[in-house]
Order: C-alpha cells, then sequence, then structure tokens
C-alpha cells in the first residue's frame, strides 16, 4: 500500500513569488523574512521524499463557474497548465505546466464515488494559484506528479464545514489504501481571516487577529471537534468576508487527523493576512 | 435584480484583456454592447443555443455603467469578482496598495452583515 509520508497545509499567498523575487528597491521589507521562514516550511516536505503530491486548493472563479459549480472535484489528467491571466496581470505569477498522476486521480474519484461524495471530475483541469502557490513555496522545482482535488469556498451555497472534514478523513484512508508503493503527500492551502472586496481589506494585519490566533491552535493542535464547535458557514463571516477559505484548513485537519499536533507550525503576520505553516509526519517526525 | 448575470460580466470581462481595457475606456458603451450580444450567452456551449431571459435591471446597469463598486457591493455582486477587475482597471493610476486602500475606505459605512452574495 501507499504510504503517508506528510500532511501540509498552508495559506496561499499570491504576492510570495513576486515579493521573494524582486530585487533592489522593489524588493519589500518583509521579503527576506518571508523567503527564510518559506524555505524552512520546503524542508517540512523534501525531507518526507514524497513521489506524489495530492493537492487541495480551490478555483478563484478561473474556469469553474455559476453555471455549472461542484463542490469537490478531482482533476484526472496526465497534465496541468497553471495560472491565468489576471494572476499574471495582478500577482506576476508565471505560466506552469504541471505533471499529473491520472492512475491516483482515476483511484480517488471511483473510491472517493463509493465512499459518499459525489466528486465531480475533469479531463482538462487548468489550475490556479491556490495550487501553484504551494508548488512554489514547497517544490519549486515542480518535478513529482498531482492530483488536484478542488473544493468550493467560493460559491455560495457552500458545504458545511464538518463536509470538509469527512472529505480529509477520506482521502487519507483512500490514500493509505491505494494500492501502489509510492509515497504521497496530501498538500492542502487555504486562509486564515480574509476579506476580499469589503470595508476590512488590505489592512496592516488579517482583518481578526484573534481568529487567526484560535485557527493557528486548532490546527496545530489537531482539534477537529473544538473547531466545528465553534466554526459555522455563517460564523465565518465575521472574520472576513473571504474566510470561508478557513475549510480547505478543515479538511487538512481531517487528512491529519483529531489530536494529531502538527510536527511543525510556523506563522508571518504580513499586511491583510497572515500566513500559517502546518506540517504533519503520520509515520513519526523525521 | 439579476446577480447572477452581474457577476457573469464581471467574470466574463475579467478575463479577456481586451475587454478589461474597453470597459475601463468606454464602461456604458460597454455595459449596452455586453447586455445585447453576450449577456444570454451560455458559456462553454455554441453560441446558436443561446438563453433568452437574461437582463439587467435599471440600477444594475446603472452601477456596472458607472464604474461603481460600492453600488456592486451593496447589490451583492461577489466582491472577489468585483475586486479583481477593479484592481485590474484601476491599480495601474494608483500608487502600492493605495487603489485596494481607497476602496476599502468607501465601503466603510457597511457593516455586517454584509449584502449576501449567493445566487
Amino acid at each position: 500500500m501507499a504510504e503517508l509520508v506528510a500532511v501540509i497545509a498552508s495559506t496561499h499567498h499570491p504576492f510570495y513569488y513576486r515579493a521573494s523575487t524582486a530585487t533592489g528597491a522593489d524588493r519589500p521589507g518583509f521579503a527576506d523574512e518571508w523567503v527564510r521562514k518559506v524555505e524552512a516550511f520546503r524542508e517540512t516536505l523534501s525531507r518526507a521524499r514524497p513521489d506524489v503530491l495530492v493537492m487541495v486548493g480551490s478555483d478563484h472563479f478561473h474556469q469553474l463557474w455559476l453555471d455549472n459549480m461542484p463542490q469537490f472535484l478531482v482533476g484526472k489528467a496526465p497534465f496541468y497548465d497553471a495560472n491565468f491571466y489576471n494572476e499574471e496581470r495582478e500577482f506576476g505569477l508565471p505560466r506552469m505546466l504541471l505533471k499529473g498522476q491520472e492512475d491516483l486521480s482515476a483511484y480517488v474519484l471511483r473510491e472517493g464515488l463509493d465512499a459518499g461524495f459525489d466528486l465531480a471530475f475533469s479531463n482538462e483541469l487548468r489550475i490556479d494559484h491556490s495550487i501553484t502557490c504551494p508548488i512554489i513555496t514547497l517544490r519549486p522545482q515542480n518535478d513529482l506528479p498531482i492530483v488536484p482535488v478542488y473544493t468550493n469556498i467560493f460559491a455560495p451555497p457552500l458545504p458545511q464545514p464538518k463536509r470538509f472534514v469527512q472529505l480529509g478523513r477520506t482521502i487519507r484512508q483512500l490514500v493509505e489504501a491505494w494500492p501502489s508503493s509510492q509515497r504521497v503527500a496530501v498538500i492542502g492551502t487555504g486562509h486564515l481571516s480574509l476579506e476580499l472586496g469589503g470595508p476590512r481589506q488590505f489592512g496592516p494585519h488579517g482583518p481578526d487577529p484573534e481568529f487567526d490566533r484560535k485557527a493557528v491552535d486548532w490546527i496545530a493542535g489537531g482539534d477537529i471537534e473544538k473547531c466545528l464547535g465553534e466554526v459555522t458557514l455563517e460564523s465565518l463571516h465575521l472574520p472576513g468576508n473571504a474566510t470561508h477559505g478557513f475549510m480547505d484548513f478543515m479538511l487538512m485537519m481531517g487528512v491529519a487527523g483529531e489530536g494529531q499536533r502538527a510536527d511543525y507550525v510556523d506563522t508571518y503576520d504580513l499586511f491583510h493576512t497572515m500566513e500559517a505553516y502546518f506540517t504533519w509526519y503520520p509515520g513519526g517526525a523525521w | 435584480m439579476s446577480r447572477y448575470l452581474l457577476d457573469k460580466f464581471l467574470y466574463t470581462v475579467d478575463r479577456d484583456p481586451s475587454l478589461v481595457e474597453r470597459y475601463r475606456e468606454d464602461p456604458a458603451g460597454t455595459v449596452a454592447w455586453w447586455e445585447e450580444t453576450q449577456a444570454n450567452r451560455i458559456l462553454n456551449c455554441c453560441a446558436g443555443e443561446s438563453s433568452t431571459w437574461l437582463a439587467f435591471d435599471d440600477v444594475e446597469r446603472d452601477a456596472l455603467a458607472s464604474h461603481d463598486y460600492v453600488k456592486l457591493f451593496e447589490l451583492g455582486a461577489h466582491p472577489f469578482l468585483t475586486l479583481t477587475l477593479f484592481i485590474g482597471m484601476f491599480e495601474r493610476d494608483h500608487g502600492p496598495l493605495e487603489f485596494q486602500k481607497e476602496y476599502a475606505r468607501r465601503l466603510a459605512h457597511f457593516s455586517l452583515p454584509y449584502p449576501d452574495i449567493s445566487t
């Protein structure tokens, strides 16, 4: 059976690429420390020596739209083109091409359907910064095949938070039961408190530092039940109108398991949002 | 109220560089052209199978035609779509983050609960 060698949860700040590659007067003051933190985080994946990455993210109205919006979608393609014109325009993100792992995609689709998730699929998924940002930060050589899993955290009506946790638990079960000798890492990205297009956007910190503090504690401690006890679809509007992306962190808590403390936790308080990085090693810390 | 159509306008314009420029330079003309020729186009479907029933109401049409992102927020347009498109059109005219912060200031009179964005 396949081995789940790392579970990684992270924010996906689209400005990292531009900030980390800027030079001279264009380089922001926070860039060097940000790079240092990201490179330390990257090492937590490198040391797990994965063969394939299952990557959880969300389309930002790039390919998926309100005329046909899946709640959970698995990519099943040999390759994935990546990043879109408006991400190039606003964030300076490069166009990318990622290799797919179709066998694992097919397996997750078949077994995921049988496990009770009516998964959508795509044979021509183009992925956006929710998945390319963690490639840029965690695996910049872009040498591993991926299985993308998209969630809807964006276009109401949304699945309930518990459904994200349940999908995370199922992804773990499927990966560990996959008849393969490959080493699998599951990487997912979401948000802490975040406001986009509203009155609390682009402040000196995230819109709700108190929520961020609690959220980091929940994730770091694997405290799924406490998190589910406090977080609802309605309550997630309070810390910022884009905070429903936190449910992708809850999905990753489901992958990591109830009560499983993260082996690596780091945060970085930037303008507009707080960065957060977590790694679990299911087989024990390296 | 056709919140879906508001979002469809923002979505289809934002993903097309030529339309972003056209909407920046001629908002009223672009909205009129788009409603006449594009509003009923079913995305991912051939042109011959278009819809027949989609149209803006006057308030929506005026908000789009005047680049009034405050009104669009009030109408429940998806804030990510609105922000992204307006950054694409107007950030270039301002210093770093100036446009984004001014955008927030102009929405400062809104408090929770924000307008419903479901379509």
